[in-house]
């Protein structure tokens, strides 16, 4: 599950996020995006490689992003939340304010589907 | 770094709005993988963290412990139920890890464990670093071909468990078994106190 790697790799991560050390926002691993009809322009090139592997018809989460682009979800976290504060990514919106309890009693019914 | 390839790329339906996250724990061989791999709806997926950890042993000239530089990877699956997706993020065994897992269990609302009875000694280290992060969890035991099985109150016992935490059987193979266990996990999730605080 590992191998060792050089320092470098720290420090292109640190360049990657351009000099940001942590998201500017409350973003998890499995927090869902959509792309926003924005313009891209004036976006650095890895938001652009972020945003660019995200749809405006489905959702990923920031887990699969990272996964999808080879970068460590610390550096997608931060990025994706500079284009959240930008307006080019947001979450998904529900139709209902569903409540925690019952979001995990639909993965229940759907669990026992597999059955 | 190069592009992805968007062709692989599985986007959720536009109906998704909601996403759960379950941690797969386990010792080193387990069947995390194999369990995650069969209830994903996708191909299974990896993330890798650098991380900077202390290295054991200090360094005589200057007194200061070595960095070291290595990479935690976190395979992970995906279920749609629903507008729901469910995440499940088999985290890494080794010990040298537990330390991260403040970062895995955040935003998780349990943890399935699984364990292998030719290796329940191994188990101790695991369960230890759920509870630490006070993760609602239940047992699954992998039932690996030509292993031995064991009654569950043997198991039960040379695991240490709670009277409360449930513990069940599972072959990660097979993905209506592993459904099964994931259903104990959800079921204990949605009946326990921490649901109701």
């Amino acid at each position: 599950m590992t191998r060792p790697r050089r320092d470098p790799d720290l420090v292109r991560a640190y360049v990657v996020t351009g000099g940001v050390l942590r998201p500017s926002r409350d973003v998890g691993l499995v927090t869902l995006l959509v792309a926003q009809d924005v313009p891209a322009q004036g976006l650095a090139p890895e938001q652009r490689r972020v945003l660019g592997v995200c749809s405006r018809h489905g959702a990923l989460s920031i887990a699969e992003i990272a996964a999808h682009l080879d970068l460590p979800p610390s550096v997608v976290t931060i990025l994706a939340a500079g284009l959240m504060d930008s307006g080019h990514l947001a979450v998904p919106t529900p139709v209902a304010d569903v409540p925690d309890i019952d979001v995990l009693k639909e993965v229940l019914r759907g669990l026992r589907q597999l059955v | 770094m190069g592009s992805a390839n968007l062709s692989e790329v599985a986007y959720l339906p536009g109906t998704v709005t909601r996403s759960v996250k379950l941690l797969v724990a386990g010792h080193f061989g387990a069947g995390k993988t194999t369990f995650v791999g069969s209830v994903s709806e996708i191909r299974p997926l990896r993330t890798e963290e650098p991380i900077t950890e202390a290295s054991v042993g200090v360094d005589d000239l200057a007194g200061l412990p070595r960095k070291t530089s290595t990479t935690v990877a976190m395979d992970f699956g995906r279920r749609t139920f629903g507008g729901v997706a469910l995440y499940l993020f088999g985290t890494p065994g080794q010990q040298r890890f537990l330390p991260m897992w403040d970062e895995l269990a955040r935003g998780a609302v349990g943890a399935l464990v699984l364990v292998d009875t030719r290796r329940l000694d191994h188990s101790d280290e695991i369960l230890s670093a759920v509870e630490k992060r006070g993760l609602p969890y239940t047992v699954a035991v992998n039932e690996f071909d030509g292993a031995r099985r064991y009654p569950a109150e043997e198991i039960r016992q040379a695991l240490d468990l709670a009277p409360s935490t449930p513990l069940t059987v599972c072959d990660a193979r097979d993905q209506a078994s592993s459904a099964k266990a994931l259903i104990v996990l959800v079921e204990h999730l949605t009946s326990g106190p921490e649901m109701l605080a």
